[in-house]
């Protein structure tokens, strides 16, 4: 028996189809993997994502501690709640893990993988050692990721309902804005999400994800299940910790130069790996792949640029949006031509630049 | 709870064979597995006029989870092939036994049939696989 969320028993009321996921019992789907992405991207879900590992951080030195660990620098964080996404290196530049940060009040709220959470905590423990201030990880908190179109009306609606909180829930909700999240009471809510949607994540204690997943229930929200959740993040062309990255691999290997911040005056781990593979050029690159013809691209399916082997596919799958399928793949840099090769067969794919598909439509375009 | 039909002879790789009255045998894959594999999202049909051994790959199935192969049954050639997964590979987890049938074989010798489970005998190997 794996490690099980608060929502587990209402998961199996739902129907779920439950698989080990990094330890834990989680749904991969209600019924219909591909229905549940449909309703997220044409109206509203909510996806239980308890499993995930919330750390709070609080100290004076907390903002020095986390400009030397991350790659990102949260001196971007101007105000309380503004999110950042970023990568935590190790010396060697390879990623230990991709997380979200959010300034806080008192501190900072940091959210990482749920496979990760004993290496993360090690980690971070052991680099703090020099810095004032203090990790507590907060097993008592639940997430709930309730995205699509509809999902902040459908929320908000679901709320109000709560005749002693829900006014200033909602309130607090209607002032948010894209990527900011901030604490409403003991209810940590961010315009957050790992869809290509728009979309709440609420972190917040077991008893009330439990009535808020029973509310949402309640007035119609479907339970969206892991499944569902890894297409529409690929869709949204989001890195998968452990699929299209880790620490074999560097941000500049894995399509994530944008979260780098590499300003001469900040120094943090892994920066000096970075900054000599800049200058030397990376062999590697992570790009989209889009299947013109049927037939499904997987993880770990070859890659070849007419007869040569130039990498492979480190997450595909069937797009339900767009009715064929799509992949990252991290191939030798300017490769061109590519073909997959499945099942002994090699198809042509053409090279794209992620994200694939956001609100409901395609928008990638042809790399060069 | 999955549905195994009384009339049908299933195979351990999870593919159900039917004798038509004219004595061909229509094959698709059993209701436990297209719902261990989840929605179906491509089907790789074989092509009509090949021969295929029994116990030997016919087709693939690919779902959102997983590509699998799926095998003859029985020794025959392939007279008919179901057009309609092409474009509606949904089908099969519709109706795994009825309009999601794969393919239909002129059999090479129909007592290869005997060496198939029969409906209670495949149910209790599902279940078997589940726990």
């Amino acid at each position: 028996m794996g490690l099980r969320t608060p929502i587990y028993e209402l998961h199996l009321s739902a129907g779920a189809k439950m698989v080990d996921f990094g330890g834990w019992d989680m749904p991969i789907h209600y019924g219909s993997q591909i229905e549940e992405h449909h309703l997220v991207r044409n109206s509203v879900g909510v996806c239980d994502v308890s499993h995930m590992t919330v750390i709070d951080l609080s100290g004076p030195d907390s903002k020095g501690y986390l400009r030397y660990l991350l790659a990102n620098d949260v001196e971007k964080l101007q105000s309380a709640g503004k999110a950042l996404y970023s990568a935590m290196l190790d010396q060697t530049g390879g990623v230990l893990d991709d997380l979200i940060v959010y300034l806080t009040q008192d501190g900072y709220r940091i959210v990482v993988n749920c496979a990760t959470r004993e290496k993360d905590l090690a980690w971070m423990n052991d680099k703090i050692q020099a810095f004032d201030c203090k990790l507590t990880e907060r097993p008592d908190l639940a997430i709930l990721a309730i995205q699509g179109p509809e999902s902040i009306q459908v929320l908000k609606d679901v709320l109000r309902k709560d005749a002693t909180e829900g006014a200033s829930r909602v309130a607090f909700i209607d002032q948010l804005k894209p990527f900011v999240g901030g604490f409403c009471g003991d209810w940590f809510l961010a315009r957050t999400g790992y869809t290509g949607e728009k979309g709440i994540e609420a972190i917040v204690p077991a008893d009330d994800a439990k009535a808020l997943w029973q509310g949402l229930a309640s007035a119609g929200v479907r339970a969206i299940g892991l499944g569902a959740r890894d297409t529409l993040r690929l869709e949204a062309g989001m890195n998968l910790y452990g699929s299209d990255m880790d620490e074999t691999v560097t941000p500049l290997e894995s399509n994530m130069e944008i979260t780098l911040s590499m300003d001469a005056e900040r120094d943090f781990i892994g920066k000096q790996k970075l900054t000599e593979q800049m200058q030397a050029g990376v062999e590697r690159q992570l790009v989209g792949l889009v299947l013109n013809q049927r037939g499904v691209l997987r993880a770990h399916y070859p890659v070849y640029s007419n007869d040569e082997w130039v990498g492979e596919i480190t997450s595909g799958a069937f797009s339900p949006t767009l009715q064929h399928s799509i992949a990252l793949a991290r191939i030798k840099t300017g490769a061109n031509d590519l073909q997959v090769e499945i099942r002994g067969k090699r198809l042509a794919v053409s090279k794209v630049n992620p994200p694939f598909a956001r609100n409901g439509k395609q928008v990638y375009k042809q790399s060069s | 709870m999955s549905e195994y039909p009384g009339e049908l002879k299933y195979a351990e790789s999870h593919e159900w064979a039917r004798v038509e009255d004219d004595g061909t045998v229509t094959v698709g894959i059993s209701d436990h597995a297209q719902d261990s594999l989840g929605d179906v999202v491509y089907v790789e049909l074989p092509e009509i006029g090949t021969d295929v051994s029994a116990k030997g790959e016919a087709g693939v199935v690919e779902s959102v989870k997983a590509a699998s192969d799926v095998y003859a049954p029985i020794s025959g050639k392939i007279i008919s092939v179901n057009e309609t997964l092409e474009d509606a590979p949904e089908t099969v987890n519709d109706s795994p036994y009825k309009q999601g049938w794969f393919f239909r074989l002129q059999p090479t010798d129909l007592t290869e049939l005997e060496s198939m489970l029969d409906a209670n005998a495949y149910q209790a190997l599902c279940d078997s696989e589940e726990h």
